[in-house]
């Protein structure tokens, strides 16, 4: 099974690069145990190209920092249905990605959306101390079921 | 009862513009403004910061095009080390930043066309949003879809073998560039493995002016009538009067084409551009000093590009630029729509001049930084997506940066897209007692051929697309409408 994470957001802007800072922590948790198949990926936001990116995975975890109303993290499912149109479209959703690659390449992967919950969005590196609270539960959370599945495997 | 429209996008942390529209009792509209929150905190954010940062913080402003302000900045800040004005660069270091550039032109041209205007197209403005997206497009011509898919990825390939990353590129520095293009990066863009080659990003550009040439014959009046106003035209010309996105003079024309400023060093801006703050918006008004403010504002972005250039340094573009010089008999192109055609000539331009480039040996030069007495003012512009982009910094003994002055393509597009919504508006909305899904789109039609950057990068969920939101006589909501 190939599996892709994807973080999106701009780390420039505090909480705002939690999605970049999750993937880039899930990449050297892979590689320290060396474990095959999941591949990382990130950017500012997500864009109509991001199609052709998904298109070759079997599961697609999208990940980014969060507005709404939740505690810490949470994990939804994504589906083509819940695409919606914003107004200028410089960046678009991941269900909005999703039915898109489901539309012009007739594949559509296991997609979720792993929302980190974010507080401040100032011009700074460095995220907020609750945020990356977080942020480590989130990480702990996927750390945890990828040595899980590992251990699984023969 | 007089009655106050509200279209109102709410998308972003910084950032975001909505548009109000003023009616008299006979529904006749009197008065309309497009309000755009403009972040400025960021002039004042890099202050105190050392010069050397401002290219890679500057990339902090904007998630949409942080390749325009990283360049920007860089060339700035190439003043400041004493690299000389935008032109005294290592041929690999310049060429890598023309590269990088036409990258990011080609995909951010790309996304707006497939994207944002096909849909309009092919559907109408009048279509049910639903359908009117590039999901749509996907479900009607797969083929275009696809074509707007990858060229935003080549697009995006170049930025990030230039840059040397995605987020937060690093390839421009101080005076050069931190890396050239190795043998292999190149390759993958013309061995057409990876991806499409860098010769089927010109075909389909060339399709795709054929598919607007097409549209435009069906239906010419929409085209040419749509939002049109009269209006000068500003941006950066190569001092020979060709098209050049990356380095040149400054060039006005107005409305009937007498340059009305012509071909000056950029360095002397404060000279000749102003910028009028007015108390119902956020964002300044640029305009020409010598005109005032009321008669000297400006348009910039594609269609004043190609209103000042006397011609395209590409041959495939240059025969396109012919045939739309050829349309106004010479004289400069006033019509809003006529942009989209100008920005679709240039991403011909752009992907011809990446080919150029590939095949340029100077890209794998090991030279790649030059260096010279520092200085403590540095200017640099450039031809953004958008239209001319500013970055003026000023520096102290210990390099740290005391002065910030942005002015990004948006904001000198702030007038214009204000008269495109007022011809929108007097056209489609005077009479009407109901705004309908076509009637929004068509305020939105006029804004987006601007193309405008209304977001500051921050982009976290849980924010809503567009509000509209009708207000009575006493500013009372009467209605509330989100798409």
């Amino acid at each position: 099974m190939k599996i892709l994470f994807y973080g999106y957001g701009n780390p420039g802007r505090q909480d705002d690069g939690l999605g970049i800072y999750f993937v880039e922590e899930m990449e050297k948790f892979v590689r320290d145990k060396d474990i095959s198949d999941i591949s990382f990926d990130s950017n500012y936001q997500l864009n109509i190209e991001d199609a052709d990116t998904i298109k070759n995975y079997d599961l697609v975890f999208f990940c980014d920092a969060s507005q709404e109303n939740i505690d810490d993290y949470c994990i939804t499912k994504v589906s083509p249905s819940d695409a919606h149109i914003e107004f200028t479209m410089h960046a678009v959703s991941p269900a909005f990605v999703l039915n898109l690659c489901k539309n012009i390449y007739n594949m559509a992967p296991d997609t979720y959306l792993i929302h980190i919950k974010g507080y401040s969005w100032h011009f700074m590196e460095k995220i907020s101390k609750q945020a990356d609270k977080n942020f480590q539960s989130a990480l702990c959370y996927f750390e945890k079921l990828l040595q899980q599945q590992k251990n699984l495997l023969p | 009862m007089p009655k106050k429209i509200t279209i109102e996008p709410v998308t972003r942390v910084e950032g975001h513009g909505k548009v109000t529209i003023h009616l008299d009792d006979n529904l006749n509209v009197v008065q309309s403004r497009l309000h755009i929150v403009e972040f400025r905190g960021f002039e004042r954010f890099v202050q105190g910061r050392p010069y050397w940062e401002a290219p890679v913080l500057v990339q902090r402003l904007c998630g949409i095009c942080p390749v325009s302000h990283h360049l920007a900045a860089a060339k700035a800040i190439d003043m400041l080390v004493g690299a000389g004005n935008g032109d005294g660069l290592t041929p690999t270091g310049e060429k890598m930043r023309r590269l990088m550039h036409y990258g990011q032109i080609f995909q951010s041209h790309s996304l707006h066309f497939f994207h944002l205007v096909s849909p309009d197209l092919l559907f109408g403005i009048d279509a049910d949003p639903s359908v009117r997206n590039i999901i749509g497009v996907a479900m009607e011509n797969k083929d275009l879809a696809v074509q707007g898919v990858m060229m935003r990825k080549f697009g995006q390939e170049i930025i990030e073998a230039t840059a040397g990353k995605k987020i937060h590129g690093t390839g421009a520095i101080p005076g050069g560039i931190n890396k050239n293009l190795s043998i292999e990066e190149r390759d993958r863009f013309l061995d057409g493995k990876a991806f499409p080659n860098v010769d089927q990003m010109i075909e389909w550009s060339l399709g795709a002016l054929d598919f607007f040439k097409d549209y435009h014959k069906k239906n010419r009046d929409f085209i040419d009538h749509f939002a049109a106003f009269p209006s000068s035209h500003l941006s950066l010309v190569r001092k020979d009067g060709a098209l050049d996105m990356y380095h040149g003079v400054l060039r006005a024309v107005d409305a009937e084409g007498k340059v009305i400023l012509n071909d000056v060093d950029y360095q002397d801006y404060l000279d000749y551009i102003g910028e009028e703050v007015r108390s119902w918006s956020y964002m300044k008004f640029p305009y020409l000093k010598k005109y005032g403010k009321k008669n000297g504002w400006y348009r910039v972005g594609p269609l004043a590009r190609l209103n000042t250039a006397n011609f395209i340094p590409s041959p495939l573009a240059q025969k396109e630029f012919e045939q739309f010089k050829a349309y106004t008999n010479g004289k400069p192109n006033n019509m809003s729509m006529h942009m989209h055609w100008a920005r679709l000539i240039e991403i011909l331009h752009a992907a011809e001049m990446m080919k150029e480039l590939l095949h340029d040996p100077d890209l794998q030069g090991e030279d790649l930084v030059v260096t010279g007495t520092k200085q403590y003012e540095g200017i640099g512009l450039l031809e953004a997506p958008r239209g001319t982009l500013f970055h003026h910094y000023r520096i102290n003994e210990q390099d740290q940066i005391t002065m910030a002055n942005l002015i990004v393509s948006t904001t000198n597009n702030n007038e214009p897209m204000n008269r495109a919504v007022a011809e929108v508006a007097r056209e489609y909305l005077t009479g009407q007692e109901k705004i309908t899904e076509g009637m929004l789109n068509a305020v939105e039609v006029a804004i987006r051929a601007y193309d405008p950057c209304l977001s500051c990068a921050t982009h976290a969920l849980g924010k809503m697309p567009l509000e509209i939101t009708l207000f009575d006589s006493k500013d009372q909501i009467i209605d509330k409408k989100r798409n």
